[in-house]
């Protein structure tokens, strides 16, 4: 596996920062790879742009920021167009269809999902949003395995929400299949 | 799985150190960025049977561990740039009166409440001269989340041993990324616990007289015996002197007790330092961009290393002299404005030849500013 730099964004609440932490935790623990992940805090994290870069690797990491990321998911429109420049010639860039229109002149493979819709329709909670971008980040990119994100999810979310947690991001996989 | 993995921040990692070794006692006034400590203690530490305060302030704070710890118990305490700055007269008690203490600050940028949510080393020199008069003191830092864990327990165990307050000087990255920490059985890393004297109730016990080896035995106070303690010069009963043989007894010991074990307390990781021409040193965050750094320019063939202090104080002068005797350049990277820099031109035999790479605007340094700075010295411009 190549070593992956993701950089999740979105605004505050979105959940974007748990999001990344429930992939790295699952990359570490359940898939014995290396992971790293640090935020942005301050104000630009309560109700701005928000930010969190993780590394994923097979090797050690010893720089823990992200440059240049070869994956970039963009939840609000603020975050894209703060971030899309930064994305890696021919990386992908994963953005939500109700909250983001993407722009033409950015070099990257842009995905666009309607994963705010998908969740409000089938399931009906919001909350979830984030784990259905996870869905469909996995399933892109394969950087986890599915199982993997699943058993981090039982392990660190209270067990009412297990369900509807693991039904978002099984509708993110199929949407990303699709 | 066989071993006990976590994905966790530095701050937990931290908490993590502190409850293997056997805190018993925490006080502490939570301020960012290293309020996940007191969060994640305020829930860990009673469930293992421990205390847990949270003061008024961080002057109280470090009183409240003090009065703990001369009960007979392990203690820390945790802040930032300010809370620090607070602490510093308490701080210079527990160094007179020769209380174990762990103290964590994990740095802002300053001076005064500056930027709590970014980066910034710029406490090194206050971990070390911040409370007055001389005195000498402990110092740890780490870049790593497992190294925050072990330089954790290594805190606890230096305090004890030699009676002193022990500083963990973390910084904002390293207290707030999430990386794999593996947690060793319990005995498998060796802890060094409270020396109580063997004298008997009853019998004079004389709280400030060291045995052969320097080591001075402690009974828990309100326990068998009744003895003073004070910040001011004092005798071996614990009770204030001027006699001018006492008080010069008294501050050599409180130095010597320290620098004449750096050698041993002293704890640094070296990579790849046989040929090169070239010595970073670092510690902290700044410490994985060097390391970065230096991997990718050895496979390019240039004659670089890299020196990590994990101990910054006592600082390993002997070490490093030697260490850096044959390098063309040696490069500091740190952030702040050349705190240690200093120390390592007084170190290193020509200091013409050391050079500070630093970053004070509460970003990390990037590979890109350190390749920039080696392009310079190497003469092939930036």
């Amino acid at each position: 596996m190549e070593r992956c730099r993701i950089v999740f964004s979105g605004s505050g609440g979105q959940g974007v920062i748990t999001a990344s932490i429930i992939l790295a935790h699952a990359a570490v623990i359940f898939d014995n790879l290396e992971a790293v992940q640090s935020q942005s805090y301050g104000p630009e994290a309560r109700g701005g742009a928000t930010r969190s870069d993780v590394i994923i690797s097979e090797s050690q990491i010893y720089f823990p920021k992200v440059i240049q990321p070869n994956i970039l998911i963009s939840l609000t429109q603020e975050a894209y167009n703060k971030f899309a420049p930064i994305i890696r010639p021919g990386g992908i860039l994963i953005s939500d269809r109700r909250f983001v229109t993407t722009g033409r002149y950015v070099d990257a493979v842009q995905k666009s999902f309607p994963m705010f819709e998908t969740v409000m329709a089938d399931i009906g909670n919001p909350i979830v949003f984030n784990i259905c971008m996870l869905g469909v980040l996995i399933e892109l990119t394969k950087i986890v395995r599915e199982e993997s994100v699943i058993k981090t999810l039982e392990n660190n979310i209270p067990k009412k929400f297990i369900d509807i947690n693991k039904k978002a991001l099984f509708l993110g996989i199929d949407l990303a299949k699709e | 799985m066989k071993r006990n993995v976590k994905f966790v921040q530095g701050n937990e990692a931290c908490v993590e150190g502190a409850l293997y070794a056997g805190l018993d006692f925490f006080a502490g006034y939570p301020i960012t960025p290293s309020t996940e400590i007191a969060e994640h203690l305020s829930e860990r530490l009673p469930i293992k049977g421990g205390k847990f305060i949270q003061m008024e302030d961080e002057i109280a704070s470090m009183c409240a561990i003090i009065g703990a710890s001369l009960t007979g118990k392990k203690v820390m305490t945790a802040t930032s740039g300010p809370g620090f700055s607070l602490k510093q007269e308490a701080l210079g008690y527990a160094i007179m009166a020769e209380i174990p203490c762990v103290i964590v600050n994990v740095q802002r940028g300053g001076p005064s409440t500056g930027n709590p949510t970014h980066v910034s080393q710029g406490d090194v020199n206050q971990a070390r001269w911040g409370s007055h008069g001389d005195y000498a003191i402990v110092v740890m830092t780490a870049s790593t989340i497992q190294d925050v864990f072990e330089v954790t327990i290594r805190a606890f165990n230096i305090a004890e041993t030699y009676r002193t307050p022990v500083i963990l000087l973390f910084d904002e990255i390293i207290g707030h990324m999430r990386e794999k920490l593996i947690l060793p059985e319990p005995g498998e890393i060796p802890l060094v616990e409270r020396m109580r004297t063997s004298v008997k109730s009853g019998v004079d016990y004389h709280p400030y007289l060291p045995r052969e080896d320097g080591r001075l035995p402690m009974s828990d106070f309100g326990g068998k015996h009744r003895y003073n303690v004070t910040g001011l010069f004092h005798d071996m009963w614990g009770f204030p002197s001027t006699k001018p043989e006492i008080v010069h007894g008294l501050l050599r010991h409180l130095n010597d007790k320290i620098i004449n074990y750096a050698e041993s307390i002293c704890m640094y990781k070296e990579f790849e330092l046989e040929d090169a021409e070239i010595i970073f040193i670092s510690y902290g965050a700044s410490a994985r961009t060097v390391l970065h750094t230096v991997k990718n320019r050895r496979k390019a063939g240039e004659k670089v290393g890299f020196i990590e202090l994990q101990t910054l104080w006592p600082f390993p002068y002997n070490i490093i002299r030697r260490k850096c005797a044959n390098a063309r350049h040696v490069i500091v990277v740190e952030m702040n404005m050349g705190q240690l820099t200093r120390t390592v031109k007084n170190a290193v035999e020509d200091h013409r030849k050391v050079f500070l790479m630093n970053r004070i605007d509460g970003l990390l340094i990037t590979v890109s500013d350190i390749r920039n700075i080696l392009r310079m010295l190497q003469g092939k411009g930036v």
